[in-house]
């Protein structure tokens, strides 16, 4: 079977690469993860002539001295280095006509690995707009390559791409058009010799890149694992440089300004500015946008707007989806034959998918926002103002969003932070944002609050339960700082976390890629995180239904004379309160009561820390159902239980005030949320980083906590 | 020798040379010696700053600012 033809799509970020990538393939693409790294990868198939031929979009970047994984993902592609990808067989590098001489810089890197390259000159548009002109045939003879202009949003125009792709003859450019000069093709030339030939095993087209990142860049010759092997190399590199230096040349800088003095050539004569450069919409819209006081301004309500409208929009969806999982857990309870399958169908799998899928809405409304905010180009302008104030916290001015979407939900926000391309600025973001105060908290809250805090007012319009909470929120915030301040001398990288960020210019975003994009984020986390889920909630359910205990006489008798005749619901509550009780989680609960005793926690707050592992929420309703509340929706009996339930040998209240605090404290600390461990683990792909969180959070907790009730009780 | 940094208010001036462990990405997004740079805004605690290079926009944080030495 002959190969499939793979065509490798590069270029700068926010250059219409994944708009052309969504035209030539439509439909026929799949996202998946990189084996190994979390860098996303898109692959998908296109019929052109009659031929297919197989489209891979690879991670946008500004040149392939590559700095960050995707980056490195992108060099290793196109270099044939990367072992899962075949190398492909042709390059089309995106190159935006309004910023040309940038991105050329890195068509003319590609074109030195000597592949064939077709060049997609887009955003002709955008640049017409500005006055510019660009002539696609000079530069064409200039580079040496095809250059196409295009729009990528215009059919006939991908059109004409797809005939000169499947026309396309596949021959190389040459290498090295750009003219290195002399000293510095000696030195790429000693590279080549005296290392790359006789310890490296990579193509022969890539040599010269090699050669060029060796003689540029420390970094490269540091990623040599074997000490010895780097000192060679490292010698073989500053004899190189020393030819440079001697001939008064910057090795550092030597290719770069060489490159920039070629693409100059090429672009003079091809581009026609109009004398007056024109003030556009973008810059009028900036003027505002990046104000040094309405800028922030501007900000905090784009936020506003947006947690508001995935609120109230996902809301009846959620309550849609809510509904589908009951009638369904109903539909299959009445229609198997009872039993073990049945329990773990119904309590196990269903209920724990639930759980998962209900967050769907919220998920896919915080990225069809999201994608609006990068697709318009807002993004880039909210971290450029935000910066300041984040850094100042140990933070990044990307972190901005994932941080606020965490008070819904911190499953949105992790997702969210992909959009922070340095890597320990993305995890410290990551490993801090479940400390934001979610919507799962607030029921926890809500019933210890009313149980235990005096509704004392305060300054007129305040009250002591209003203070707690507005306080609890505040108390997740400062943890996140203080967790940020504190990962930022722990987690270490190699490349330090530069600001240089490139402002697109703002524009309308595409829908269809939007939609595209909201779609795919929706089907990745039910698919993903779904997988684990099911996992969790499987075992989770089966410590809390097993071993199955016969109910013993005397429970039957005693407490249920008076209830059963009037309350058959509080009798099955009741039972289902003694099962719990002799489950295996009841007996963890027992079990783990001394460890909690310190807290101001029994065994029966030990089962609900422990159900609540799957969802902070669950917490009230394993109260509920220990208390055999017959009303689950009726909190306020819940409440009057909480508050006369006493020790059976000294008669004191076992919750207090202290309890309450200390319960709510480490409801605000604790990694309770089998989601979010889930999420954790399919973002940073590995165990390592969901363990970490969660046992800081729950270490954390245990000592606040502690704090809490011991100052607590010991004061009053 | 005045830097990128020091330039307070916005205005053009031209690239002189450009150091630090930065270097390199700094000359690959277009900040070669000899090209015009143009301080557009600062963001609201003053840094980043928002230049234009080779007619598109690019923020840069003051460390990274004062690696580029200017006319």
């Amino acid at each position: 079977m002959q190969r499939e033809t793979t065509i490798a799509l590069v270029g700068n970020p926010n250059t219409g690469k994944s708009t052309l990538f969504n035209a030539l393939t439509g439909l026929k693409q799949k996202i998946a993860n990189y084996p190994g790294v979390t860098v996303e990868k898109k692959v998908g198939h296109a019929i052109l002539n009659g031929e297919k031929y197989r489209i891979i979009d690879l991670p946008g970047t500004y040149s392939l001295n590559p700095k960050q994984i995707d980056e490195r993902i992108t060099y290793q592609v196109i270099a044939g280095k990367y072992e899962h990808e075949p190398e492909p067989d042709l390059v089309v590098v995106m190159v935006d006509a309004s910023n040309l001489d940038r991105n050329l810089y890195l068509a003319t890197q590609v074109m030195d690995l000597g592949l064939p390259v077709i060049v997609a000159l887009s955003m002709i548009d955008v640049a017409e707009d500005r006055g510019i002109k660009v002539d696609a045939n000079r530069i064409s003879k200039g580079l040496g390559v095809p250059v196409i202009p295009m729009v990528a949003k215009e059919e006939n125009d991908v059109q004409q791409l797809r005939e000169y792709i499947s026309s396309h003859t596949l021959e190389s450019p040459g290498v090295l058009q750009w003219e290195p000069g002399e000293p510095l093709r000696n030195a790429i030339e000693i590279i080549i010799e005296k290392w790359i030939k006789p310890h490296m095993d990579v193509p022969e087209r890539a040599w010269t890149i090699e050669a060029l990142r060796f003689i540029g860049d420390d970094q490269a010759i540091n990623l040599i694992p074997d000490i010895e092997r780097q000192h060679q190399l490292r010698e073989i590199v500053q004899e190189a440089r020393k030819i440079l230096e001697d001939a008064g040349k910057n090795y550092a800088a030597e290719e770069v300004l060489k490159r920039y003095d070629f693409i100059e050539k090429c672009t003079a004569g091809s581009v026609h500015k109009s004398s007056e450069e024109k003030t556009t919409l973008s810059d009028k819209i900036d003027e505002y946008v990046t104000h040094k006081v309405f800028g922030p301004v501007i900000f905090v309500m784009v936020l506003l707007l947006m947690f508001q409208s995935i609120f109230s929009w996902a809301e009846p969806f959620m309550n849609l989806i809510d509904l589908f999982f009951i009638e369904m857990g109903n539909w299959m309870a009445s229609n198997l034959p009872e039993g073990i399958l049945n329990d773990l169908l119904v309590e196990g799998v269903i209920a724990g998918l639930g759980g998962v899928v209900i967050f769907l809405p919220q998920i896919m409304f915080l990225f069809f926002f999201i994608s609006i905010l990068e697709g318009t180009g807002y993004m880039a302008r909210a971290a450029f103002v935000m910066d300041g104030f984040m850094t100042r916290i140990g933070l990044h001015g990307r972190s901005v969003v994932p941080l606020m979407s965490g008070f819904a939900c911190a499953i949105p926000g992790i997702m969210a932070a992909r959009t922070i391309e340095n890597w320990r600025d993305r995890m410290i973001t990551i490993m801090v944002l479940p400390f934001m105060a979610c919507s799962a908290r607030l029921p926890v809250y809500a019933l210890m609050i009313a149980a235990f805090i005096p509704a004392t007012k305060f300054l007129g319009i305040f009250t002591l339960q209003g203070i707690t909470f507005f306080g609890l929120y505040i108390f997740g915030i400062v943890m996140a700082i203080f967790a940020a301040l504190v990962m930022k001398q722990f987690i270490k990288t190699d490349t330090p976390s530069p600001f240089i960020m490139e402002l697109p210019s703002y524009k309308i975003p595409k829908w269809s890629g939007v939609f595209q994009n909201v779609f795919d984020r929706g089907k990745v986390f039910v698919m993903e995180a779904g997988k684990i889920i099911l996992g969790i909630s499987i075992v989770l359910w089966f410590l809390a239904s097993f071993p199955k205990t016969e109910l013993p006489d005397s429970f039957t008798a005693e407490n249920s004379v008076e209830n059963v005749e009037d309350n058959p619901d509080q009798s099955a509550q009741m039972e289902a309160s003694y099962r719990l009780q002799q489950s295996y989680a009841g007996q963890f609960g027992q079990f783990i009561e001394p460890v909690i005793k310190p807290l101001g926690f029994d065994w029966k707050i030990g089962i609900g820390l422990i159900t609540s592992f799957a969802a902070r929420e669950v917490m009230v309703g394993t109260l509920n159902t220990i208390y055999s509340v017959q009303d689950q929706e009726d909190a306020v009996s819940l409440q009057k239980k909480l508050q006369r339930d006493v020790d059976s040998e000294t008669g004191e209240p076992i919750y207090n005030v202290w309890t309450a605090l200390s319960l709510m404290v480490f409801f605000a600390l604790a990694m309770q949320c089998m989601s979010t461990i889930a999420i954790v683990r399919r973002e940073t792909n590995s165990w390592k980083w969901p363990a970490i969180m969660f046992t800081y959070m729950t270490a954390l907790a245990y000592i606040c906590s502690f704090v809490v009730y011991q100052a607590g009780t010991a004061f009053s | 020798m005045k830097k990128l940094s020091d330039l307070k208010n916005a205005g053009v001036t031209t690239i002189r040379n450009v150091k630090g462990p930065e270097m390199l990405r700094l000359l690959e997004m277009g900040l070669t010696p000899g090209s015009k740079v143009e301080v557009v805004r600062a963001a609201p605690l003053g840094f980043p700053i928002e230049v234009k290079i080779r007619g598109y926009l690019l923020s840069l944080r003051k460390s990274e600012a004062e690696c580029i030495e200017i006319e």
